[in-house]
């Protein structure tokens, strides 16, 4: 079948690429709608045609994905079937791939060329994911709003003068705007949700562990957390159970089963009870946030759930916790960026770098180690409690992604503080490692906001079981970008 | 005023590579030594962007077996740390070591004077990549070999427990010996394999407690330079303090050319590594079942072999030491022995030729041995009135030799009892031979 492409958008079949999921796609490569060339050129027309706007690709690898697109051809002729057969796919640009530059969004590496893939890059090529490009970021994901990178920020696809949120930002642009139909990400405090909040994607942050770290730049070593943006719940669902798993070159990944996420997507949620941390609805949080999610709750009562008011009472120290952990890792992560072996030397950090550089070794300097590092861990391990207090009583606790829908590009690059505000709700399941499922929530003043479902260590099955029959009867995500 | 006497008080941190199959953090070859540079790298080693450790468990394992040999006591939740520092040959940027919970801690070594050395610390840690200054092209460039990179390094510190040069190398030999009884690594000081840096100081005779100062010493590379460099340095520090200062607390380096230690880098303060747990790697928790699991492991250390070697073969102590230096010898030598009971050959005989006759264990089976020692045993007769012939021919003709011994001089006799073995030309019962000569002499 032939692809058209008017000036707006690409389409292919009868399915704008916009609106089209995984399982959409699948369903069509199946029948021999179309084939995965066509919709990896499709995919790559997009790109062209939006991107000049969007900014949400450092690298497009057309030659490499028609390969590979026409490799996937050949298989599904030969019937193979597997998850991701000839979708098109795009990695944010921490994850290592083998011969195509990858350069952390930062002029150091901006000519790095890794040898080899990560290992989530490995499983989703063993899956048939075809990749197309290599998405923008804040620069060594340090940031909120994209606009950290070194190659530019990424646009809102909703409104090209706003941030699409970050430090993932070209990865929920690519996937809103339809130039690839899953991208990954990384969320260390919030670089999954956020963004994927703001741009009207489903956005997972795995449990801490449950996806391979290797040959992700590193940004905090405890908090990172690899993870995907999807158009809707189940393509997310179906995505996790390529990149899940133990993975013998990374040690924080424990030997555990991969269930069959698809499995749990549930109309009803009879039965579940949904915690509301109060810690969460108080100051600091826009009217109008709070009544997009009181609104989601809402919806969830509808479909069976029980709301109950919970505590997180050290939620209030999170941030203060995070940016000294963050940074002291980060500190440490990027001393091998010394141009000795490869990149560009240290003249070519910028400024967020050298903030956090600054900080983070200042936290671990002899003297300062125990009042700050170490009394960081240890309220860690109280926040830690708060939830394991918190999952006693409820199955899952839903919260806004952020304080406030997304800002003007611009509005808080002057105040690194306000900035790092942005994390206030997001932050708290990195330092617990669990995991967070950002749903589509509405719209506020015509720009898209999500909430967060988090729930108990490796429990993503619950919060895809959630956030399914949630999107099943809110359907924000088909409201598709019309830039 | 008389010059102030002074004694030495010396601590040692000893640095043990082990000779696992690979590296502490990947699958490369940890055997570095001799080949191609950086041929045995990977992106973990390299510290290239997203690689990620995995630490080694049988590197692990060797240090526990390590610091068990040594008396220490093992940590049952230990963990790994950065030490963060800027060095060129240090790929990530940081060492990946242990910190506040090394494997084993508090452990000892006796020496024969009684001295018990305190061990305060034994851990596992990586190894560096190396730098090579050379000239190219008439321009003198560093190069780095990765291949070192990441090789398992054990640490094992002492307290400031020795006083003496001999005492550092009586101490070192034990350990060579312990390590290599273990068989993890070849603790070879030449090849690298087993390094050493001493930190000395001198204090006042009758003052107890540290002195407020103290010099490292790095690049000791062989056992020669163990006390050439610490009696220099002594030797420096004295004449120093006799000047009435304070010798500079800093790190010195042994130059062989020079015979000498010279300054490498002043240390006025404790360096600030800013150690930090590794967020990489788990914390490793053993239960005590696994810890007595891994001592099982332990073979026969080598005091526990030459005292067994004492009690079971009825050896010297001295024997016994000589015997038990090296595993295989041991070895060779119980082989030796198990045989050589069979034949009626003593222990102490196979202890006598191994150690005797510089036996090559190698090269010379245990049965060679204890064929040879059977054949110097073995006692030919001799016909009695041929005997009489030979003793009464040998009288004949060594007069002098009679008349000194019928004058009293017994010890005589034994040069006559040559004389008749040698004319017999075979091996005789020198005893039998000795008791016909008085016999005939007395006649």
């Amino acid at each position: 079948m032939e692809y058209t492409n008017n000036k707006e958008s690409c389409a292919i079949g009868n399915m704008n690429l916009r609106d089209l999921t995984i399982l959409d796609a699948k369903e069509g490569l199946k029948n021999k709608q179309f084939s995965a060339v066509e919709l990896t050129q499709a995919a790559l027309d997009q790109i062209k045609l939006q991107d000049k706007n969007l900014n949400a690709f450092i690298t497009v690898t057309e030659k490499e994905a028609l390969e590979s697109a026409k490799h996937a051809d050949t298989l599904i002729a030969q019937g193979v079937d597997l998850a991701l057969l000839g979708i098109p796919i795009a990695l944010k640009d921490l994850f290592s791939t083998k011969g195509i530059r990858t350069t952390a969004a930062s002029n150091v590496l901006d000519d790095y060329i890794p040898q080899f893939d990560a290992t989530v890059v490995t499983k989703l090529k063993s899956a048939g994911a075809i990749i197309v490009g290599k998405t923008n970021c804040d620069a060594w994901a340090h940031g909120s709003s994209g606009e950290n990178s070194d190659f530019g920020p990424a646009k809102n696809p909703y409104n090209l003068e706003y941030v699409p949120g970050g430090s993932s930002s070209g990865s929920p642009v690519a996937v809103a705007a339809g130039m690839s139909l899953m991208a990954t990400g990384t969320d260390t405090g919030g670089s999954i949700r956020l963004p994927a909040s703001f741009c009207n994607v489903v956005g997972l942050k795995p449990t801490y562990g449950r996806v391979s770290r290797y040959g992700i730049v590193a940004m905090a070593s405890s908090l990172d957390s690899i993870g995907h943006f999807t158009k809707t719940v189940a393509d997310n669902a179906l995505v996790l159970g390529v990149t899940a798993g133990q993975d013998p070159l990374d040690a924080t990944t424990p030997n555990r089963d991969v269930p069959d996420y698809s499995r749990f997507l549930k109309q009803d949620l009879k039965g579940i009870k949904i915690g509301v941390p109060k810690e969460y609805y108080a100051q600091g949080l826009d009217k109008k946030m709070q009544k997009l999610a009181e609104n989601a709750l809402g919806v969830l009562k509808s479909r069976g759930a029980t709301v109950i008011d919970i505590t997180l009472p050290y939620s209030q120290s999170a941030i203060a916790v995070y940016y000294i952990i963050q940074t002291a890792e980060v500190s440490s992560n990027l001393a091998r960026y010394d141009s000795i072996r490869y990149g560009n030397d240290r003249s070519y950090f910028g400024e967020e770098a050298k903030r956090r550089i600054m900080l983070g070794t200042y936290v671990l300097s002899a003297g300062y180690y125990d009042a700050y590092y170490k009394k960081a861990q240890q309220v860690r391990t109280l926040i830690v409690d708060d939830f394991k207090k918190a999952f006693e009583q409820v199955d899952a606790i839903v919260a806004p992604v952020s304080p406030t829908s997304p800002w003007k590009i611009g509005a808080k690059t002057d105040d690194p503080l306000a900035m790092y505000l942005s994390d206030i709700f997001t932050v708290t399941a990195n330092i617990a490692g669990l995991p967070g499922l950002s749903v589509p929530a509405g719209f506020i003043d015509g720009l898209p906001s999500g909430i967060q479902i988090l729930g108990p260590h490796f429990s993503e099955e619950k919060l895809y079981h959630i956030g399914h029959a949630y999107e099943q009867e809110t359907q924000f995500w088909k409201e598709a970008p019309q830039v | 005023m008389d010059k102030q006497k002074y004694f030495p008080i010396i601590g040692l941190e000893v640095h043990v590579e082990l000779k696992t199959n690979s590296k502490m953090f990947c699958s490369c070859s940890a055997d570095y030594f001799g080949q191609k540079p950086n041929t045995h790298t990977c992106p973990v080693c390299l510290g290239l962007p997203g690689a990620l450790p995995v630490p080694n468990k049988q590197a692990i394992e060797w240090c526990i077996m390590i610091a068990q040999a040594l008396n220490s006591k093992i940590n049952q939740f230990s963990k790994f740390d950065r030490k963060n520092y800027f060095y060129p040959d240090l790929d990530k940027g940081f060492q990946t070591s242990q910190y506040d919970l090394p494997f084993g801690e508090r452990g000892w070594i006796m020496l024969k004077n009684g001295n018990k050395i305190g061990i305060t610390r034994v851990h596992m840690e990586e190894d560096t990549g190396k730098l090579i200054h050379e000239e190219i092209a008439g321009e003198s460039v560093s190069l780095i070999d990765f291949n070192r990179s990441s090789v398992p390094l054990v640490e094992i510190v002492t307290e400031p427990d020795f006083h003496s040069a001999e005492d550092v190398i009586e101490y070192l030999k034990a350990l060579q010996t312990t390590i290599r009884y273990l068989d993890v690594s070849n603790a070879d000081m030449e090849k690298g394999n087993m390094r050493l840096e001493p930190n000395i100081s001198l204090q006042i005779e009758g003052k107890t407690g540290l002195p407020n100062y103290k010099v490292e010493v790095k690049n000791i590379n062989s056992f020669r330079f163990v006390d050439k460099s610490i009696t220099f340095e002594l030797k420096r520090q004295e004449e120093i303090l006799n000047a009435g200062k304070t010798p500079v607390q800093e790190t010195r380096g042994w130059n062989e050319f020079k015979n000498a230690t010279v300054s490498q880098r002043i240390k006025e303060e404790a360096n600030d590594y800013r150690y930090f747990p590794e967020p990489d790697i788990p914390p490793i928790i053993f239960t005590p079942e696994k810890i007595a699991q891994i001592k099982a492991k332990l073979p026969e250390l080598q005091p526990a072999k030459q005292a067994r070697f004492v009690s079971e073969y009825k050896l010297t102590d001295y024997d016994a030491e000589i015997l038990t230096r090296e595993k295989a010898m041991a070895d060779y030598f119980e082989e030796t022995a198990k045989l050589g009971h069979e034949y009626k050959v003593t222990p102490k005989q196979i202890a006598n030729m191994i150690i005797n006759s510089k036996i090559n264990i190698e090269t010379i089976l245990p049965a060679e041995i204890v064929k040879k020692i059977v054949e110097s045993n073995r006692v030919e007769t001799v016909d009695e009135a041929e005997l009489n012939k030979i003793i009464a021919s040998v009288l004949s003709a060594n007069p002098k030799a009679v008349e000194d011994y019928k004058a009293g001089k017994e010890t005589v006799i034994m040069f006559l009892v040559g004389q008749v073995m040698r004319q017999i030309g075979k091996k005789v019962d020198a005893q039998m031979v000795k008791t016909a000569l008085i016999a005939s002499l007395s006649k």
